[in-house]
């Protein structure tokens, strides 16, 4: 058979890709339930490293995140909470959330070894090359951060990619979200500016202006929306106004400090 | 098995024909994953097997192959074994998956890979073109492992992320160096490994 012939080349063609799609078909079906439950772990670890725990074991990831997130919640802009259905919040897909206009508020509630009660409060924006993402656990005051947690699909190595290490995570411990009462979040900023809002700030990676300034941008975003519910926690936690939440304890001390 | 001729196809690619030191191919993905050990090791790998088994399916259908769509024909075969890759590592893997990420799809534009099958494929045999395959899938990650230990070395301090350079270096004032990690010092560093190895070779030096 002419090798170069028109028919020759078409069908040489269409049945290479033919082939070739089926294989890949196949191989990805057989793939996807392992790979669905890597990608599910992989989401417990990066939210339970937000809450400093570590699992013991790659293999009791998810062991571990169930005994120690006790409840998950979806909440309104109000602060209310709409739904507690088990896995609710851990279901909730954020890439396709923040660009709904009106999301859905995943909470994770979490019960430390130490009986105390965090919230976890999962965040999606963009960084240099692709999304970033990441996991704020908040204390039972509704103000103070206690851990914090950042992933990337593909920033630089050694410059945006800086996100995703511990010490750039752990600046964010103990920071604010309140200030005198108002909700201000957190900025990140280069190191020797001030923040213009009065935020408290995290100084930014050297290197990586952009993917610094997306995770400023995507704290803003996605922890704005709960400020309602933060008040509500800090409420809870002793105050008596609803209007403008009356610091707790904590907070207080904070305020005195210079900022 | 190993005839002279085959011997040359798997190891001179190692040194006298190294793709990266003398034929200047795959530049562009030794820059990138080269910042530490790991992943420069889990690319190599890649490489490796992608290489030798696109090697052999060509080389197997190297008669059938119609010359006008050759080039097509290659594509589609390397980007459906880079895919099973991909998906294979997300599966078993999946920390190093995430490491490399872009990286392993960029397998496909490895110019490695279209020059081997050009060049060696169409014309061999398979357990030839296999070991062609193996070979500069090696020679390639020989020079990615060497780029990747100074860089990580200089540029963190570290090897295979474990500390290397003990605090009292830190304390008495040294610093990691913060360029080898950036992709112009990866650049360099192929740049002096070329020189050596040119030094040491002489035939392979030009006027």
């Amino acid at each position: 058979m002419n090798k170069n012939s028109n028919i020759y080349q078409i069908l040489y063609a269409a049945v290479m890709v033919l082939l070739v799609g089926t294989v890949l078909a196949l191989i990805y079906m057989a793939l996807k339930p392992k790979q669905n439950e890597n990608i599910a772990n992989d989401t417990r670890k990066q939210i339970l490293s937000a809450l400093h725990i570590a699992a013991p074991d790659d293999s009791q990831v998810k062991e571990t995140y169930e005994k120690y997130i006790i409840q998950d919640l979806l909440v309104d802009r109000d602060g209310n909470i709409v739904d507690s259905a088990k896995n609710v919040a851990f279901d909730v897909k954020m890439k396709k959330n923040v660009k709904l206009p009106e999301r859905q508020l995943p909470v994770m509630k979490c019960k430390m070894d130490d009986g105390s009660i965090k919230y976890v409060l999962p965040m999606y924006g963009a960084g240099l090359w692709g999304p970033i993402w990441g996991y704020v656990a908040v204390n039972e005051d509704g103000n103070t951060i206690y851990g914090a947690n950042f992933s990337h699909e593909g920033e630089t190595p050694g410059l945006g990619a800086r996100i995703a290490d511990k010490d750039f995570q752990d600046e964010f411990v103990d920071k604010h979200l309140f200030q005198e009462g108002e909700f201000k979040g957190v900025v990140v900023l280069k190191k020797g500016l001030k923040s213009v809002t009065g935020a408290e700030q995290i100084d930014a990676l050297t290197g990586a202006t952009i993917t610094s300034l997306g995770v400023s941008a995507m704290l803003e975003d996605c922890l704005t929306p709960y400020k309602n519910f933060l008040m509500k926690l800090q409420g809870a936690g002793g105050a008596k106004c609803d209007a403008g939440p009356v610091e707790t304890t904590e907070s207080e001390t904070n305020n005195n400090q210079p900022e | 098995m190993l005839s002279k001729k085959n011997k040359e196809a798997l190891f001179n690619p190692l040194s006298k024909d190294n793709p990266v030191l003398v034929q200047i191919l795959g530049i562009c993905s030794a820059l990138a994953v080269t910042a530490s050990l790991e992943p420069a090791i889990v690319m190599g790998i890649s490489v490796i097997c992608v290489l030798a088994f696109s090697n052999v399916i060509i080389s197997f259908l190297r008669k059938t192959i119609p010359t006008n769509i050759r080039i097509i024909v290659q594509l589609v075969v390397v980007a459906a074994l880079v895919i099973i890759v991909q998906q294979v590592l997300i599966a078993y893997n999946y920390d190093v998956s995430k490491q490399l990420s872009v990286f392993i799809g960029l397998i496909i534009t490895n110019c490695i890979l279209m020059g081997r099958l050009e060049a060696f494929a169409m014309h061999n045999r398979p357990w030839p073109s296999f070991l062609d395959g193996i070979g500069n899938g090696l020679g390639y990650t020989i020079v990615l492992v060497i780029v990747a230990f100074f860089r990580e070395l200089l540029g963190s301090g570290k090897l295979f992320g474990y500390q290397v350079v003990p605090q009292w270096c830190y304390d008495h004032g040294y610093e990691n160096n913060g360029l080898m990690i950036l992709a112009p010092m990866a650049l360099i560093t192929v740049g002096c490994i070329i020189w050596v190895h040119r030094a040491h070779n002489k035939e392979l030096q030009e006027d």
